[in-house]
């Protein structure tokens, strides 16, 4: 029997667990990551308005959670996530009007969503704790 | 390759089905969303950094308000659109069997769209203070 020909060599697909994914794809995967925290997040404000019409009394215990520290963890991932996603997705209302995507344009956008996300989620947080 | 210059699959144009008709209508529904949010969250979270603090009484005074009624009616209604869509979305891409995939799908659905009507009762009945 002749040996099986040699596979052509052809491009490989990076390899997930070696590849170090560029900003690009960090940025893009981690838009739908915060879209689905957000949608589990939506939860506390479905509480926070349904405590509410509950009455006052369920009102304050919901408060009383969301004042905890646990409570405050899930705000500042909620608010986090809330302003990445909000960056990043006029980011992609950019490109689906067909702006903004040559590389070095997309390079730039990387930096200025991650820098946006930031400066919005510490400002929010220092008004509201000021 | 093709015979024809047009976009269609071979497979597509062996069926002879044609297009469902309604493809656009998805993205399209979730840009108008999210167009729609960027108001909307930025005034959200304003809002809730405005409310910090306050008790159950200041909560309802400020829900009364009908510019507020509306904002957060539509933020509820719109935000739970938005992430129905997306989170299709994600379970089509990372869902696989056609039974799994729909029935998660449909789950989702009902779940978002289950929320979005208790938070907005929730809301009306707080606003109208019954």
């Amino acid at each position: 029997m002749t040996q099986a020909a040699k596979p052509a060599a052809r491009p490989l697909s990076p390899h997930l667990q070696v590849y170090r994914l560029p900003l690009a794809a960090l940025t893009s995967i981690f838009h739908r990551i915060t879209g689905i925290g957000l949608t589990i997040g939506m939860l506390l404000l479905v509480g926070w308005v349904g405590a509410a019409a509950f009455g006052s009394e369920p009102y304050a215990t919901f408060m009383g959670f969301m004042t905890s520290p646990i409570g405050y963890l899930l705000l500042a991932g909620f608010s986090f996530a809330l302003f990445f996603h909000l960056c990043n997705g006029i980011r992609h209302l950019f490109w689906d009007v067909g702006l903004n995507f040559e590389i070095y344009q997309t390079k730039r956008s990387n930096v200025i969503v991650i820098v946006a996300t930031l400066v919005l989620t510490a400002v929010s947080w220092f008004l509201a704790l000021a | 390759m093709f015979a024809s210059n047009n976009l269609r699959s071979p497979l597509g144009r062996a069926r002879g089905l044609g297009s469902a008709k309604e493809g656009l209508h998805h993205w399209w529904a979730q840009r108008l969303t999210a167009v729609a949010l960027i108001p909307l969250s930025i005034w959200f979270v304003a809002s809730v950094i405005a409310l910090i603090g306050s008790g159950y009484e200041e909560f309802a005074l400020w829900l009364a308000n009908p510019i507020n009624t509306t904002a957060l009616l539509l933020f509820l209604a719109v935000g739970f659109h938005h992430a129905q869509l997306g989170m299709q979305v994600v379970l089509e891409d990372y869902v696989s069997g056609h039974a799994l995939r729909t029935t998660s799908i449909v789950f989702v659905k009902f779940i978002c769209y289950g929320l979005a009507a208790f938070s907005i009762v929730s809301t009306l009945i707080v606003a109208f203070g019954v």
